[in-house]
């Protein structure tokens, strides 16, 4: 196996100083290798999002290994009329991605921005529009499309389909799993659902508490889970459908 | 979104404003007399076809005396927005986007300042400055900017942490143009109402310095002034006191309204 795109070992993450100081990360370890989709699922409150701000280094107080061998790795968010500016119009949240990379000419950003509209499946007419113009499944892809846009090899996903509905979810993951094939993309998916989880990762790491508790191929996860809080996990998403 | 339902408020300020906005800078260039000529047969003269306004007792077209003024106290108010504003803005927007030691420290400091009404302490800086309409924009401009950094510090404060903004840092955008690029455009109809109330709050106080005779000086009378000056002639000329007074009231009136429509837009807006 080729070298891994993150590499984490017992790292340890904590929240707030002195005495409001909370551990959240427990030795977590595990690896992701370029071209992998890695998911990570557990209760709200496990420190999922915590685990994808380690590795975007946003957050810093930690202890541990911690090794992310791609540059200025990208994240998409679970609320898409968050994580796009009100006030600015697609076109330029698309280009400013490319303004900051130093492309300074106009016309070749717009261009690459043209360009790379039927990738995330939006059109041309899509630019001169504010987010809060957009449907929800076509914000997302607006925000799919500016975390690509740069170039970045590994992406982030935290709960990108959690806010959409069953349909649109359907529609994002199979977009997700083609921009992957396209791009050469690694993710690391992060959610609640094991159902989404299912339909896109390669290897799935169960968290609860802070701690990852089991991880191992999606197919063997399902099939033969070890952990008995992953049979709970797996027992609540049968349920549900 | 809450159903957007038609803003009258927003209509009428405008037009008001609009109208006492063209009033006024008609003053800044013309005036059908000159405001200091005095013309003995036209003392104490009332509103006329020839002075709409009337005349004061030293026989000067009120009508011409009220469109000077107005520019005036306009062209101060406007200054010391700008000065206020503009500081306040890059304090708030540092304060509320860095946060930390300096931004606490620098907030008590605001909280001491706005403790006194502004008027007063900008008596107190003019008496020791002297009386002009320099000094006086100085003097209120300085006391303008907590409140503005305050207002936009807290804006800043809800922004900072936004997913956008988080997502702008993780692709390497610089914090300056995360502060003034990314996040100010988002706060500028809460900047916009906020610059009413202030620009109604500096026509007020410029006034009543003025009127306490601490404000600008008899070469380029202010409303505020002329209302001091017809003090004396309240009951005999009520003409002198009558205009200006309409034309400061009115001024107030359109840019309060104004601003109430903008702040009556955004909340139907806002997300
Ligand atoms: N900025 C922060 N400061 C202090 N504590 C935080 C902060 N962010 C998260 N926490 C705490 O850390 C723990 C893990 O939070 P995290 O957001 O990683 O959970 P999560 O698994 O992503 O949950 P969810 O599914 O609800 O998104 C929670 O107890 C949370 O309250
Ligand atoms: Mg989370």
């Amino acid at each position: 196996m080729s070298e891994p795109i993150v590499h984490i070992a017992r790292l340890n993450s904590w929240y707030g100083r002195g005495k409001g100081r909370k551990q959240v990360l427990r030795d977590v370890s595990l690896k992701l290798a370029p071209g992998e989709v890695l998911g990570v699922v557990g209760e709200s409150g496990s420190g999922k999002s915590t685990l994808a701000k380690c590795v975007l280094g946003m957050v810093t107080d930690i202890t541990g290994t911690l090794e992310v061998n791609s540059p200025r790795p990208q994240m998409v968010f679970q609320d898409p009329y968050g994580s796009l500016n009100p006030a600015k119009t697609v076109g330029w949240i698309l280009e400013e991605p490319l303004r900051t990379a130093g492309v300074k000419d106009k016309g070749e950003r717009r261009q690459r921005v043209r360009d790379f509209l039927p990738l995330v499946g939006l059109e041309e007419e899509h630019l001169a529009r504010r987010p809060a113009q957009l449907s929800g499944g076509q914000r997302q892809r607006v925000a799919i499309a500016a975390a690509l846009i740069q170039g970045s090899r590994l992406i982030v996903l935290d709960e990108p389909v959690s806010a959409l509905d069953v349909t649109l979810q359907a529609q994002i993951l199979r977009l997700l799993a083609d921009l992957k094939e396209e791009l050469g993309l690694s993710y690391l998916f992060i959610s609640h659902d094991l159902a989404v989880v299912y339909q896109l990762c390669d290897r799935v790491a169960v968290m609860t508490g802070g701690e990852i508790v089991e991880e191992g191929d999606v197919d063997e996860i399902y099939d033969h889970p070890r952990h008995a809080y992953t049979k709970k996990l797996l027992a609540a998403s049968l349920a549900l459908d | 979104m809450k159903v957007k339902k038609k803003s009258w408020y927003l209509t009428i300020g405008g037009i008001l404003t609009a109208c006492m906005l063209a009033f006024t800078a008609t003053g800044l260039f013309w005036t059908p007399y000159s405001p200091t000529a005095m013309s003995a047969p036209d003392r104490n003269a009332p509103p006329s076809a020839a002075h709409p306004f009337g005349c004061d007792q030293l026989g000067r077209d009120v009508l011409s005396r009220t469109l000077e003024g107005a520019g005036s106290t306009l062209t101060i108010a406007l200054a010391v927005l700008v000065v206020g504003a503009v500081c306040g803005l890059v304090i708030g927007a540092l304060c509320g986007y860095y946060g930390g030691v300096a931004d606490a420290l620098i907030m008590r400091l605001c909280d001491a300042v706005a403790a006194f009404p502004s008027v007063l302490l900008a008596l107190v800086v003019l008496a020791l400055t002297g009386p002009g309409k320099y000094n006086v924009i100085g003097a209120l401009g300085v006391l303008f900017i907590p409140s503005f950094a305050r207002l936009v510090r807290g804006e800043f404060l809800k922004y900072r942490d936004r997913d956008f903004v988080q997502s702008a840092r993780l692709m390497g955008v610089s914090q300056l143009r995360i502060i003034f690029i990314h996040i100010l455009p988002n706060i500028w109809p809460v900047l916009l109402s906020g610059l009413t109330i202030g620009f109604n709050n500096a026509v007020l106080a410029e006034a009543s310095m003025s009127y306490l005779g601490i404000g600008v000086n008899a070469t380029e009378p202010s409303l505020g002034y002329m209302l001091k000056d017809a003090q004396g002639v309240l009951f005999t000329l009520p003409w002198c006191t009558i205009f200006p007074a309409l034309a400061a009231i009115l001024l107030i009136l359109g840019v309060g309204l104004l601003g109430e429509g903008i702040r009556e837009r955004m909340g139907g807006t806002a997300a």
